[in-house]
């Protein structure tokens, strides 16, 4: 029996900021599932199932938000599932939620993913004092920045090259208004001369941490029919992972990373990349992650990614943009930031990017990682259904 | 076997929640010494409140206050009150459902004993003598005497509406969590442990790829298959890849700036993490050639030093970064 397409027919997502105190947590999702249903033109009685994603339990200590959060969501006397998967959590619930649909388990499904840093302390939530370990380190940062020290010496990559990501994505940033970084008086000189935190990782190359929530709406082929604007169709996805640390790991550019990326590739009939694939949302949580995640998914040769950086290919009006959004870089609700690359992807197959619209968008890959580069999950989403 | 390491862990944070309207409006309630509210589509009254509809998933904010005597609809005897619950005697947990409202909350009934509780017994408020906008607010529940044990429903008057309008609302709580844990680092890892206090760093081969894990985890995380041949490695090793940490963490008593460095203890399969001293932090390389320095008590070597060999070609690190 063939898989039934999947498509993604709303999209609706909070302002991210530094901190929601108007609203719950309850809230706070409320406002991102209300938005995706209206983008919709759907009621609560028209979704069948919730699968709903946030990061680890510590950041917000809140053990069971499908529980909690089910009233919110319309979700009572439905099925509602929770999915964990770190830091790509927004990615892999969107595809559990896809899978449902493509199985036929449920016509229309609700998925969204949410963070509300402000009620917690991430670098606290990562940093626990475990017995007879040295601490040595808190927060993500230091953690991945030896590896993008190794990076940088694998490939040759000037210096420069993480400054002019994190100036072109707080740019992009300033065109979506969902976005929660919006510095009107960027420079490239500012990013430059901002402090080293863990070197060669600067301030300005970091992301920041954000209150918000994300929510789409996946139907089947029927569903789509009936849809008041132009769906996003999936043409593939597919999740990987990979011990955070074993030996032979390539932290640079994991296997469990590229696998994934063959995997959805296959499913879309996608030979090459760099040419099939108009534009790339992807999880940038430090600035070098670009050039890095460009090599890992196969836009580039290893050790060419940041040439394309460098070049400008991936700026908005460039031949492979990157981030369109203002990515990771300018928003970063943790449990949220896998499926606003997701919604991204779509919003720009779909035409309704507004200013951070990139023309003739037609084949987008969504893309997130989470853990210590151990969780993967991505989609490639297509202005056309599969079988067109 | 020597015995295994156990350690306690305590995970303790103050969460902070934003009430958004409806618990706001509730908890300032009791803070005023009122209880409010939420009255449903299909008219009922829901207490504690919710913000959204359960059967039509609805927003609703129609509040109303309902009376602070209640009938107890089930419970159970908590022997032993631990830590923070909300009476240091022993108590009912009781669910009570508050005259006026059609769903019972959760909170302490004060009973001399389990033979002095029943469902359907009446009860009341009582409150705290200080009140901050928090369900402490009801120091617990007492026994209340107004007659005979009612029926389901009793004392019901309509319950009056409300604006949950306050001056000086409670938007926010704190919300401290605390987990208490018994952890072991498991067997490898103890015998890695007990291996530092001499000074040696053991790790454990894998059967299958060769390959020598440091610290050991009992088991190969790539060929899935249990570890158990002991191997030294070390005492030298090399620089593989390294960040310069400038920002200061709360929990760290490490001045800054200082190198945070990926290190392959020779004979390894993987680098462990270590801090690099005795060079300038600016002088600090890929393929340096560093050893442990141990300080007096420590469990782990301070940080490592340059031996003054000539650095790692990149070739022999390469897999180890």
């Amino acid at each position: 029996m063939s898989k039934e397409p999947v498509a993604v027919v709303g999209i609706g997502q909070t302002k991210h900021v530094a901190a929601r105190r108007d609203v719950s947590i309850a809230g706070l999702v409320r406002e991102a599932a209300r938005r995706a249903l209206d983008d919709a033109e759907l009621t609560w009685a028209d979704i069948d199932a919730v699968v709903i994603g946030k990061a680890p339990d510590f950041f917000e200590g809140v053990m069971m938000p499908e529980l909690y959060l089910a009233d919110a969501l319309g979700a009572v006397g439905k099925p509602m599932l929770r999915v964990h998967t770190a830091g790509s959590v927004g990615g892999s619930t969107a595809l559990v939620a896809a899978n449902l649909v493509a199985a036929s388990v449920h016509g229309t499904v609700l998925t969204l993913a949410f963070e509300k840093q402000s009620e917690s302390n991430a670098m606290w939530g990562l940093s626990l004092p475990i017995p007879f370990q040295q601490p040595l380190l808190a927060g993500a940062g230091g953690f991945f920045a030896p590896h993008v020290r190794a990076y940088m010496r694998r490939s040759g990559a000037p210096d420069t090259v993480g400054s002019l990501v994190a100036y072109k994505d707080r740019r992009n940033a300033l065109k979506n208004p969902y976005a929660h970084l919006h510095e009107h008086d960027i420079t490239l000189e500012k990013v430059q001369a901002s402090p080293m935190l863990w070197d060669p990782i600067r301030y300005s190359e970091t992301c920041p941490s954000s209150d918000g929530a994300c929510a789409m709406v996946l139907t089947d082929r029927a569903g789509a029919a009936r849809a008041p604007r132009p769906p996003a169709w999936m043409l593939g996805g597919a999740m990987r992972s990979e011990p955070t640390l074993f030996a032979g790991k390539d932290a640079v550019s994991p296997q469990a990373g590229k696998d994934c990326a063959a995997d959805v590739y296959r499913q879309a009939g996608i030979a090459d990349p760099r040419r099939d694939i108009d534009a790339v949302e992807m999880y940038v949580p430090f600035s070098w992650y670009e050039p890095m995640w460009l090599e890992n998914l196969g836009f580039a040769a290893e050790g060419e990614g940041w040439k394309l950086t460098e070049a400008g290919v991936t700026e908005l009006d460039g031949d492979l943009p990157v981030n369109m959004s203002g990515g990771v870089l300018s928003t970063n609700p943790i449990g949220a930031s896998g499926m606003i690359r997701f919604a991204e992807a779509a919003l720009q197959v779909r035409g309704q990017a507004g200013e951070h619209q990139v023309e003739r968008a037609r084949k987008v890959l969504g893309h997130a990682y989470g853990g210590g580069s151990q969780f993967f999950s991505m989609w490639l989403v297509g202005s056309a259904p599969p079988d067109a | 076997m020597p015995e295994v390491l156990k350690a306690p862990l305590v995970v303790e944070f103050p969460f902070t929640r934003s009430l958004g309207p409806v618990q706001s409006a509730f908890l300032t309630g009791l803070r005023e010494r009122l209880v409010l509210g939420v009255r449903t589509s299909d008219g009922r009254t829901l207490v504690p409140p919710v913000e959204y509809d359960p059967v039509t998933a609805e927003e609703i904010r129609d509040l109303v206050e309902v009376a602070p005597t209640g009938t107890v609809t089930t419970w159970a005897w908590n022997h032993a009150p631990r830590r923070d619950q909300p009476l240091d005697t022993p108590f009912a947990w009781a669910l009570v459902r508050l005259d006026g409202a059609d769903t019972a909350l959760l909170h302490a009934l004060d009973a001399p004993g389990p033979d002095a509780v029943h469902t359907g017994m009446r009860v009341r408020v009582r409150w705290a003598g200080e009140r901050t906008g928090a369900i402490t607010d009801i120091a617990c529940f007492e026994p209340y005497d107004d007659g005979p044990d009612a029926p389901d429903g009793r004392g019901r008057a309509e319950p009056a509406t409300h604006t949950g309008e306050f001056d000086d609302p409670v938007t926010g709580i704190v919300a401290t969590a605390r987990l208490d844990y018994t952890y072991s680092p498991g067997r490898a890892q103890t015998a890695y442990i007990n291996a530092l206090a001499e000074h040696r760093n053991v790790g454990e081969r894998c059967p299958s790829c060769r390959k020598v894990y440091v610290p050991p985890r009992g088991a190969c995380p790539t060929c899935g298959l249990a570890t158990s041949e002991q191997v030294e490695v070390g005492p030298g090793g090399t620089v593989t890849t390294f960040c310069i940490v400038n920002i200061k963490a709360k929990n760290l008593d490490i001045e800054v700036p200082y190198v945070y460095a990926h290190i392959a203890l020779d004979g390894a399969g993987l680098a462990l993490h270590g801090r690099i001293g005795g060079i300038p932090y600016d002088q600090v390389r890929m393929g340096l050639r560093v050893e442990p320095v141990w300080t007096e008590g420590a469990r782990y070597p301070d940080h490592y030093r340059p031996t003054g060999e000539p650095d790692a070609d990149y070739d022999t690190y390469r897999e180890l970064l």
